[in-house]
């Protein structure tokens, strides 16, 4: 039997109004995210990776409610996220991890207030269980109970990336939104932290949709990864398949472009992409990438292609691979 | 062929005064540059590899002290002895830098062309319109598409790797010998950051310009050195090509750094081996060598003595009292020390 998905989101939509036309109408979008469908499981990471702009940190906070799709729908354990009612109860099973660990802390708050407010705001436990709590979140995630009475100010950037993930835990939750949760911090550290994301799946069984531009900490942590581009996913496979047999061009480019750690491999034949990415307030018609691909055709600039099965596990929004279906 | 030597960094010690005591963000650092050379300094915050910078720049001279044996030479002229005067010859015109965030290094109420076309007119006897035309050139060179009408752009119109564009173009505008980039691309996105770093070796093919790379991104090092130096607590911790180092790093952060980073070719491994604990505090640095509270190599004589760079039989220079076997074993100090030149 086919196991229910944790989160499924069904053709989200973020389109954010710019400028307004006569009488305030407004008339220009930036289509944010633009369809994107996806399914998470309990238990696996989904990876969403992408250049800046490309509308995966929205989709990330869809997911957590932070902000209201414009179309579409996200559903949370088979139920409309905006039928809950209690909105509590989708605090309490959907939860963030942010890139900055130095904004994403109160300053004026000790870490024990830190952590424990998710527990105060949902009425969990008296205050002594609460303390008891806290000093368990700190233990897990390689604090000590004793920091408890500090401000976020006396950490190092790993440490209140720690404390980030201690407030997220608090409550247990079903799925926690990763976003960036590495890229701010020094690379000994990066690794620290996703050792640590990957335990604490392992012991608490929970779901991440780990958003980021870093493809390498994306392949370490997900079991499943989706690449976005202008506010649509073009590939969505499983990790062993997208690193093996990339599919869509913008993929294959964006593989290329990571440097290799082997300096013997540094005349390896490599897909430069020419110029940016289009600003999203004013996309190319057709396939949105057909500025930049490589291997673009005539009529990618007008037909946008859509998100078809490639393979078993496969995705991917390609007219190259649209024509190959359809025969 | 005996490389010509550019810049030679000799015992540089900074000192800043902080209200809790004075820290030393660089600690007898000795490195040298030859013509045409990218070199590569590593190392996480912290680690003094912008101060160093800082300080071959002569900027921000007022907040940093520098121990008196310090020196650094270019063009047989020791840059700390200069006055501003003659620094600011030299500043942008035969050393030139580049920032990591551009928007916060090109002036916002200016169009491009004219920052560009200024610093020509600053250090060469041209006028402003030739200048502009030079501007131009450089514009094309650096890849910018349509650069006549970019000219008058002001830089919140361009994308972060145009800008990073128009800030390599103005650190080319006077053919310096030397581009310190600090960072070049870990603002911009994986795709950008290739066609940049292509641009850099580019000019450093064509034009026969050092550039002094400063980055904690170890791919990025790996695509681009020739030569590696890593910087831990304000020392060098290991020296070497970067074919030695990738290949055979001898010192327990160098491997630990390398380690850190998750595959992206191969199989993943279940677990990354981190480096356990965090970068010590500037004011309280560890007796002996800085690394000991993260080493996993460490003896009681790591905790009492600090070691120094000596040449290892193996090509690098490292500071390790037990440089690590191939395999990455811990070497045996007495082999070691033997064989040490």
């Amino acid at each position: 039997m086919k196991q229910q998905p944790l989160v499924s989101l069904k053709e989200i939509k973020k389109h954010f109004p710019v400028g307004s036309g006569l009488f305030g109408k407004k008339d220009q979008f930036v289509k944010a995210v633009d369809g994107v469908s996806l399914d998470i499981y309990p238990g696996e990471t989904v990876g969403l990776v992408g250049e800046s702009g490309c509308g995966k940190s929205t989709t990330g906070r869809m997911v957590v409610g932070l902000t209201n799709p414009t179309g579409g729908e996200i559903y949370f354990e088979g139920k409309k996220l905006r039928e809950y009612k209690a909105k509590k109860t989708l605090g309490k099973n959907l939860q963030m991890i942010f890139q900055d660990p130095y904004s994403s802390l109160n300053p004026r708050m000790t870490v024990a207030d830190i952590i424990a407010e998710p527990l105060v705001l949902h009425k969990v436990g008296t205050a002594k269980e609460r303390r008891k709590r806290v000093d368990e979140l700190l233990e897990r995630v390689g604090l000590a109970s004793y920091h408890g009475s500090r401000y976020p100010l006396e950490f190092s950037g790993g440490q209140r990336q720690r404390l980030g993930i201690a407030r997220a835990l608090a409550l247990q939750p079903k799925l926690i939104v990763c976003d960036e949760p590495v890229s701010a911090l020094d690379v000994s550290i990066q690794a620290q932290i996703l050792n640590l994301l990957k335990e604490i799946q392992e012991d608490m069984g929970l779901s991440y949709l780990f958003i980021a531009h870093g493809i390498q900490a994306v392949k370490h942590i997900s079991d499943k990864i989706a690449v976005m581009y202008l506010g649509k996913i073009i590939e969505y496979t499983n990790k062993e398949e997208l690193f093996a047999n990339p599919r869509h061009p913008y993929t294959k480019a964006l593989l290329s472009a990571v440097p290799h750690p082997n300096p013997k491999m540094r005349n390896r034949e490599r897909i430069i992409l020419k110029g940016d990415l289009p600003s999203p307030a004013n996309p190319p018609a057709g396939c949105s990438f057909h500025t930049r691909c490589p291997v673009a055709m005539e009529q990618c600039k007008s037909i946008d292609p859509n998100l078809l099965p490639t393979s078993e596990q496969s995705l991917t929004a390609c007219l190259l691979f649209e024509e190959k279906v359809a025969n | 062929m005996k490389e010509e030597l550019l810049l030679e960094v000799k015992n540089l010690e900074t000192f800043i005064p902080t209200p809790k005591g004075q820290i030393k963000p660089v600690n007898d650092v000795s490195f040298s540059i030859n013509k045409g050379e990218i070199v590569a300094l590593v190392g996480e915050s912290g680690s003094g590899k912008s101060v160093t910078s800082l300080s071959i720049m002569g900027l921000n001279a007022s907040a940093i002290q520098y121990r008196p044996e310090s020196s650094i030479f270019f063009n047989d002229k020791d840059l700390l002895k200069l006055k501003e005067k003659e620094m600011r010859k030299i500043r942008g015109n035969n050393i030139a830098m580049i920032f990591q965030d551009p928007m916060f290094s090109l002036n916002p109420v200016h169009p491009i062309g004219r920052q560009i076309a200024e610093s020509i007119v600053l250090h060469k006897k041209v006028k402003y319109k030739d200048a502009l035309v030079t501007a131009l050139e450089l514009l094309n060179k650096v890849g910018i598409p349509d650069a006549k009408r970019r000219l008058n752009d002001y830089p919140h119109q361009l994308s972060g790797g145009m800008r990073q564009r128009v800030m390599i173009a103005m650190a080319l505008a006077c053919d310096p010998k030397l581009i310190i980039a600090d960072e070049p691309t870990t603002a911009l996105d994986v795709t950008i950051q290739a066609q940049i770093l292509n641009l850099l070796h580019k000019l450093q093919k064509e034009s026969g310009i050092a550039i002094l790379l400063i980055t904690h991104d170890l791919g990025v090092v790996a695509e681009t050195a020739d030569r590696v130096l890593v910087m831990y607590c304000g020392k060098i911790v290991e020296e070497g090509t970067v074919e030695d180092i990738f290949e055979n790093p001898l010192h327990p952060y160098t491997r630990g750094l390398m380690a850190s980073v998750p595959e992206l070719y191969g199989p993943t491994k279940e677990k990354l081996d981190a480096i356990p604990g965090v970068v010590p505090n500037p004011l309280e640095l560890p007796k002996g060598c800085n690394f000991v509270t993260r080493c996993s190599y460490a003896t009681e004589k790591c905790s009492q003595n600090a070691p120094t760079l000596l040449k290892h039989p193996s090509g690098n220079r490292v500071s390790c009292w037990y440089p690590l076997e191939k395999e990455g074993e811990r070497g045996h100090y007495e082999t070691a020390a033997t064989s040490f030149s």
